[in-house]
């Protein structure tokens, strides 16, 4: 049989093939079954070491790799920039290379700059998963999405997602296009002109800025965050503008078909993407996406640790 | 083996598993993919057959647990396990096609380990061709098949369009 994953690194959903991400997704659900054993841990990553290196700060994301991680049985080290020797004018690939010579095997790397997962994985030997790179890609995010839609749905082929928010500067938005366009998903993106050009249709994708008109005919609707630290003024008036034009609203909630998947990633602003008694209800599956999210970082580690090097 | 010799000492190992487990609504036939799956419920069958009890079955993947990951060039495709819980006071039989080294078995106790405690694990496989690396032995044997380290044991079972076999292959 052919071997489906020779991969060591996992840098985005671009690159993938959709056999690629569906054996991801398969692999996946194997790991999900471990979360519902007695003892929540396997030995399959026993003696490797796992950094988290988070350039840029995070909370669920380094979590869910350092939990996936334990129970697999490696070892983790976190590492955040401000505790690193980065602040110190030590350049990435230094700091990287010394990782590397505590015999390090993974490194999870969070970066705000496009590219720096690429840059380190063509320069070390140890596995390289981009757990988000500027605007660039999240692909473990988007995957734990695809799991989620697929779990819920049984397929993610013919499905009509609707992508909804900052999309210009969204890394999840874009490796949420690869990977579901890859797998034969009908993709519209909503937003305000200004965070959600026109240029993307290139990607096999619609855009629409009329969130009312997509409501009615979506499966699956993925809110984005509002990510005020990245925003400046110019890209729309204010909070409460967006709320009113894009915002899910109990009101606007009423125009979803009965058994469309309500999704974000995380963390929610209540009252500005969403309203809180639609994160709460029942079409919501935002914390599905956090459980899962374990299922598929454990499957990612797995596949690019576990391979021979 | 021929497709009836297989029968035949399936339906021998579900004699003796009605034989050695008085009370046998508490065992479990834990198959480990993919052909151990098919063989467990095959004698699930007989059982049911001869005692008219249905026992469960389910199924124990090794992938994760092996002590081998990162030796090989091919990487275990890992499954879900599935077994009935909670395994207290059961008795959970590993069915597997062919017993070779023990480390799949090994693997196999740490599996079931991760889910509880049974009362005891027991081990039955269609071939023993011996050659343990562990201190392992089985509790029901279909057929015991002297083999050198250069061969290979292939079983089909369960194959749509071919009948089920044993046989010996030199590499």
């Amino acid at each position: 049989m052919k071997q489906r994953w020779n991969r060591k690194d996992l840098l985005g959903l671009r690159e993938l093939s959709a056999e690629e991400i569906t054996f991801i997704l398969e692999t996946a659900d194997a790991f999900k079954e471990v979360g519902t054993r007695e003892i929540k841990k396997v030995p399959a990553l026993r003696g490797k070491t796992l950094v988290n290196f988070f350039v840029e700060p995070s909370t669920r994301t380094r979590t869910s790799f350092e939990l996936a991680a334990v129970r697999l049985s490696a070892d983790v080290i976190n590492i955040s920039a401000s505790a690193s020797s980065l602040a110190k004018g030590e350049t990435l690939k230094d700091t990287a290379r010394n990782l590397e010579a505590l015999h390090a095997d993974i490194l999870v790397l969070r970066h705000s700059s496009a590219g720096a997962p690429q840059f380190l994985a063509q320069r070390l030997q140890a596995s390289v998963i981009n757990a988000g790179d500027g605007a660039h890609e999240h692909p473990t995010q988007a995957l734990l999405d695809l799991y989620t839609i697929r779990e819920k749905r049984g397929t993610i082929a013919g499905l009509h997602v609707a992508i909804i928010g900052d999309i210009l500067f969204s890394r999840v938005a874009r490796s949420n296009i690869f990977g579901l366009v890859k797998l034969g998903a009908r993709v519209t993106l909503v937003g305000p002109s200004t965070l959600v050009p026109r240029e993307f249709e290139k990607l096999g994708v619609e855009v629409s800025y009329k969130i009312d008109n997509v409501l009615p005919n979506a499966d699956v609707v993925n809110l984005l965050r509002i990510q005020h630290e990245r925003q400046r003024k110019e890209y729309f008036p204010g909070i409460g503008e967006y709320t009113r034009f894009f915002g899910l609203t109990k009101e606007r909630a009423k125009l979803l078909k009965p058994d469309c998947l309500i999704m974000h990633p995380g963390p929610i602003n209540r009252g500005v993407e969403i309203d809180s008694e639609v994160a709460d209800g029942l079409q919501s599956v935002i914390l599905d996406q956090v459980t899962n999210g374990l299922a598929v970082r454990m499957a990612v580690l797995y596949l690019c640790g576990g391979i021979a090097t | 083996m021929d497709a009836e010799a297989i029968r035949r000492a399936l339906q021998r190992i579900a004699h003796e598993i009605i034989e050695g487990n008085p009370q046998l609504s508490k065992v479990v036939l834990a198959g480990i993919p993919s052909r151990g799956v098919e063989i467990a419920q095959r004698i699930a069958a007989f059982i049911h057959r001869i005692e008219n009890i249905d026992i469960e079955t389910g199924v124990i993947d090794v992938a994760m647990h092996r002590d081998d990951v990162g030796t090989r060039p091919e990487l275990p495709v890992v499954r879900a396990s599935k077994l009935p819980l909670p395994l207290e006071e059961r008795t959970v039989i590993i069915v597997d096609d062919v017993l070779y080294t023990g480390r799949t078995v090994r693997a196999a106790m740490d599996a079931i380990n991760s889910f509880g405690r049974p009362a005891r694990i027991q081990l039955a496989a269609l071939v023993d061709r011996g050659h343990r690396e562990l201190p392992i032995r089985p509790d029901y044997v279909g057929k015991n098949l002297p083999t050198s380290a250069a061969e290979k044991v292939r079983v089909r079972i369960g194959s749509a369009k071919e009948p089920d076999g044993v046989w010996v292959e030199r590499t």
